[in-house]
C-alpha cells in the first residue's frame, strides 16, 4: 500500500486548532506541521496512534471511527468486543453482563477477541517452536506499533510475527463459526470490532500483512458506552456462547501476550515513546537475551487506548477483578487451534515506509543530508516549534525538501531584521535624510562636501 | 564524489553522553536510506567504539565519513594505548573495572564485535601514545 493512500483515523478539524505546538512536539513519527496558524498531518508519516488526539486541549484532533449505523449494512451483525471493553463500566465486574448487552443492543452474536487472542497465542508459540525466526521476535497485534517500525524501524521488520491480529483472527473465525451454526451465507454476515483503538479503524481499511480485512466495521467504545452501560443494569437472559478464559482477557493487559506465548525471555513495553527506546535498542542488538517483545503504542496498552471511556489506570485495576470472574481454563485444543499457525498467517509482506527518508539517487540523497546538517548547525538548537515544525533538524529538513524556509524561524527572521534595520539606519546615516537625525545639526559630511 | 564528513568528539568517563555519536551517526544513516543491514552493522560497530573511549581511553574522537559506496569510521584517542592487541582483541578478554561492569559494559566483546561487523578493520595502538581503529563498511 502506498503510504500516500494511506487511509487515517486521526483527523484535524481545522476550525478549532488554534496553532499551539502541543501536538506539534508530541507526536512520535513529527508527522504534524503548524503551517498558516493551523496544524496539518503529513498524511504518509501517521501511524493512528492517537497521542495528539489526547494531547490536544481544543479538541481539534479527533479520531474518526464508524458510526453505530454501520451495522445495519448486513443481514447477521457479530460484535468482536476487545477484551478493554469489559474494564470501561464501573461497577460492572462480570464481562458475561457486557457481552449481554452486546446483544441486547441488536448482535445477533458476539465472538470475544479476548476468544481470538488464545488462537493466536497458540499459533505464535507454535510458529516460534518450530521455526527459526530471528529474535528477538515482535508483537503484531499493535498496528500503530506496525506502522512505527514500517517507518522508523525498517531493518526489524523481519522480527514482526506474521500472524494476524485477535481482532482479524476473531472476525474470521466469528464469522465461520456463524455461517456453519445457522447455515447462512459469509457475505451476509457484517463483524465489527468495538474498538478501544483509533490504530484498528486505519488497519480495517488499509490492512497489513493481508490484502482485505476481514472486519467490517470498527465502532469506538465511546460511542456506545453509554447505551451499553443501560443495557447491561438489566435482566440478563444467560449466554448460550463459548467464553473466553483469563489467558485471553489478560491480552488486554500489557504483558498478557507477552505472557501467554510463553517464551523465555520476554519483554513487555508500553507508550509510544518508551516503545521507540526499546525498538531503539533491539536495533542495536543491546539486548543479551530477548525472545520475544510485546509493543504497545498506548500507556497501559488497549486499556489506555484513545477511544476509551475510562483513565487507564483504572481500567487497569478493574481487570483483575473481572479476571476473578473469568474461569481459568486450559486453552481448548479444538480444531481451529490445531490448524491456527497456518491459517492465521500473513499473506502479504509487511513493506518498509519510506516516507521519512530523503529522495533521489544515493549522491542527491547524501547532497540533501549534508545541506541538513549544515542547516541545523546554523539554528538555534531550541527545538521550541515556533517556525511550526517539531525540532530545529526537522525544519532543516523541510528547507531541505522545499516545504519550508529558514526565514521561518523567528531567531533568524529576528537575525535578519536587526541586520536590515542596521542597514537601513546607516544608509540614512549616510544620505541628508538621515532616519531620526537632528536636522538641525550640521552634516559634517554634506557640509564638507557643498564647501569644497 | 559526494561525501559527508563530521567529527565527534568523546570526552573519558563521561557515561551520560555515552551513545550519543553512534546514535546521531545512525539517525542519519536512516535519512539517507542506508540498506538496514549495513546501518545495523555501523552503528554496532560505532556504539563499541564509542563505549571504549568513555570507559577505556582519555578521550579522543571519531569521524565519520559517507560516499556513495561506503561508510568510513575512525576512532582515535590520546591514550593510555593498549599493551597487547592480541589481547584485546580476544572474546571476553577486559581489564573493565567493577564499577563499568556493573553497569553493564566490559564483556570484552566490543573489539571483537567491531572486527566482525567492518568490512575492512584496522587498529593500530601504541602505549604512551594512544589507539588508532579504522573501520569501512561498504554500502
Ligand atoms: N580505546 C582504548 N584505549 C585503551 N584500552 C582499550 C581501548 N579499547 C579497548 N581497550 C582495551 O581492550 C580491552 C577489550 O576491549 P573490548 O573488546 O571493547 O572489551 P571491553 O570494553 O568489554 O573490556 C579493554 O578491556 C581494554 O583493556
Ligand atoms: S496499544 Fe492497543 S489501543 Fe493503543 S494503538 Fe496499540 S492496539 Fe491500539
Ligand atoms: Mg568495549
Amino acid at each position: 500500500m502506498d503510504a500516500a493512500t494511506l487511509y487515517h483515523s486521526v483527523r484535524l478539524e481545522q476550525d478549532k486548532c488554534k496553532g499551539c505546538t502541543n501536538c506539534l512536539k508530541r507526536c512520535p513519527t513529527e508527522a504534524i506541521r503548524i503551517r498558516n496558524n493551523r496544524a496539518t498531518i503529513i498524511r504518509q508519516n501517521c501511524i493512528d496512534c492517537g497521542e495528539c488526539v489526547r494531547v490536544c486541549q481544543n479538541h481539534a484532533k479527533v479520531a474518526v471511527t464508524d458510526p453505530v449505523s454501520v451495522i445495519d449494512k448486513f443481514e447477521y451483525k457479530i460484535a468482536l468486543p476487545a477484551p478493554a471493553l469489559y474494564a470501561q463500566f464501573p461497577q460492572i465486574h462480570n464481562a458475561a453482563q457486557i457481552i449481554a448487552a452486546l446483544y441486547k443492543m441488536g448482535f445477533d452474536d458476539v465472538f470475544e477477541v479476548a476468544r481470538a487472542a488464545e488462537v493466536v497465542t497458540y499459533a505464535i508459540s507454535r510458529t516460534l517452536i518450530n521455526e527459526d525466526r530471528p529474535r528477538p521476535v515482535i508483537s503484531s497485534a499493535c498496528p500503530a506499533v506496525l506502522r512505527l517500525i514500517q517507518q522508523k524501524y525498517p531493518s526489524l521488520l523481519d522480527n514482526v510475527i506474521d500472524i494476524v491480529s485477535p481482532m482479524e483472527a476473531a472476525a474470521r473465525i466469528g464469522k465461520e463459526e456463524f455461517a456453519k451454526k445457522h447455515g447462512v451465507p459469509i457475505e451476509k454476515i457484517g463483524a465489527f470490532f468495538i474498538s478501544p483503538c483509533a490504530a484498528k479503524y486505519s488497519v480495517v481499511k488499509n490492512p497489513i500483512g493481508m490484502e482485505k480485512s476481514n472486519v467490517d466495521g470498527v465502532i469506538a467504545i465511546r460511542d456506545i458506552f453509554t447505551q451499553l452501560q443501560s443495557l447491561a443494569k438489566g435482566e440478563m437472559t444467560p449466554l448460550d456462547i463459548e467464553r473466553a478464559s483469563t489467558v485471553g482477557i489478560r491480552w488486554a493487559i500489557p504483558t498478557g501476550e507477552s505472557e501467554a506465548v510463553g517464551m523465555r525471555h520476554t519483554l513487555c513495553v508500553d507508550g509510544i515513546e518508551n516503545v521507540k527506546h526499546a525498538l531503539e535498542q533491539i536495533e542495536d542488538s543491546r539486548f543479551d537475551r530477548l525472545d520475544f517483545v510485546e509493543l504497545l503504542a498506548c500507556t497501559n496498552g488497549c486499556l489506555g487506548g484513545p477511544l476509551t471511556v475510562e483513565n487507564g489506570f483504572v481500567a487497569k485495576s478493574r481487570i483483575n477483578a473481572i479476571l476473578r470472574h473469568t474461569v481459568d481454563k486450559q486453552i481448548q485444543k479444538t480444531e481451529i487451534f490445531d490448524k491456527a499457525h497456518q491459517k492465521f498467517r500473513m499473506t502479504e509482506e509487511v513493506e518498509p515506509n519510506e516516507a521519512l527518508q530523503l529522495t533521489g539517487t544515493m549522491a542527491e540523497r547524501l547532497e540533501k543530508a549534508a545541506r541538513i546538517e549544515e542547516i541545523e548547525a546554523s539554528l538555534p538548537g531550541l527545538d521550541c516549534g515556533s517556525c511550526g515544525s517539531p525540532s530545529c533538524r526537522a525544519l532543516a529538513m523541510d528547507i531541505v525538501n522545499g516545504y519550508a524556509h529558514e526565514m521561518n524561524c523567528i531567531f533568524k527572521l529576528n537575525e535578519r531584521i536587526s541586520t536590515l534595520a542596521g542597514e537601513m539606519v546607516a544608509l540614512g546615516a549616510s544620505t541628508r535624510f538621515s532616519v531620526g537625525g537632528n536636522r538641525e545639526e550640521p552634516n559634517e559630511k554634506l557640509d564638507n562636501h557643498a564647501g569644497k | 564524489m559526494m561525501t559527508i564528513k563530521e567529527t565527534f568528539p568523546v570526552t573519558a568517563g563521561d557515561m551520560t553522553c555515552a551513545g550519543d555519536v553512534s546514535a546521531r551517526i545512525k539517525r542519519q544513516m536512516k535519512q539517507v536510506g542506508v540498506p538496514a543491514a549495513v546501518m545495523r552493522r555501523v552503528s554496532v560497530g560505532t556504539y563499541e567504539a564509542e563505549i571504549n573511549l568513555v570507559i577505556h581511553s582519555l578521550g579522543g574522537q571519531i569521524d565519520y565519513e559517507m560516499t556513495e559506496e561506503k561508510i568510513t569510521i575512525r576512532v582515535v584517542d590520546n591514550g593510555p594505548g593498549i599493551p597487547d592487541l592480541k589481547k584485546a582483541m580476544t572474546e571476553g578478554w577486559s581489564t573493565a573495572s567493577n564499577e563499568v561492569r556493573n553497569m553493564g559494559f566490559g564483556a570484552g566483546m566490543g573489539l571483537p564485535n567491531m572486527k566482525r561487523n567492518a568490512d575492512e578493520f584496522q587498529i593500530e595502538s601504541t602505549v604512551g601514545v594512544g589507539t588508532d581503529i579504522t573501520m569501512v563498511f561498504n554500502i
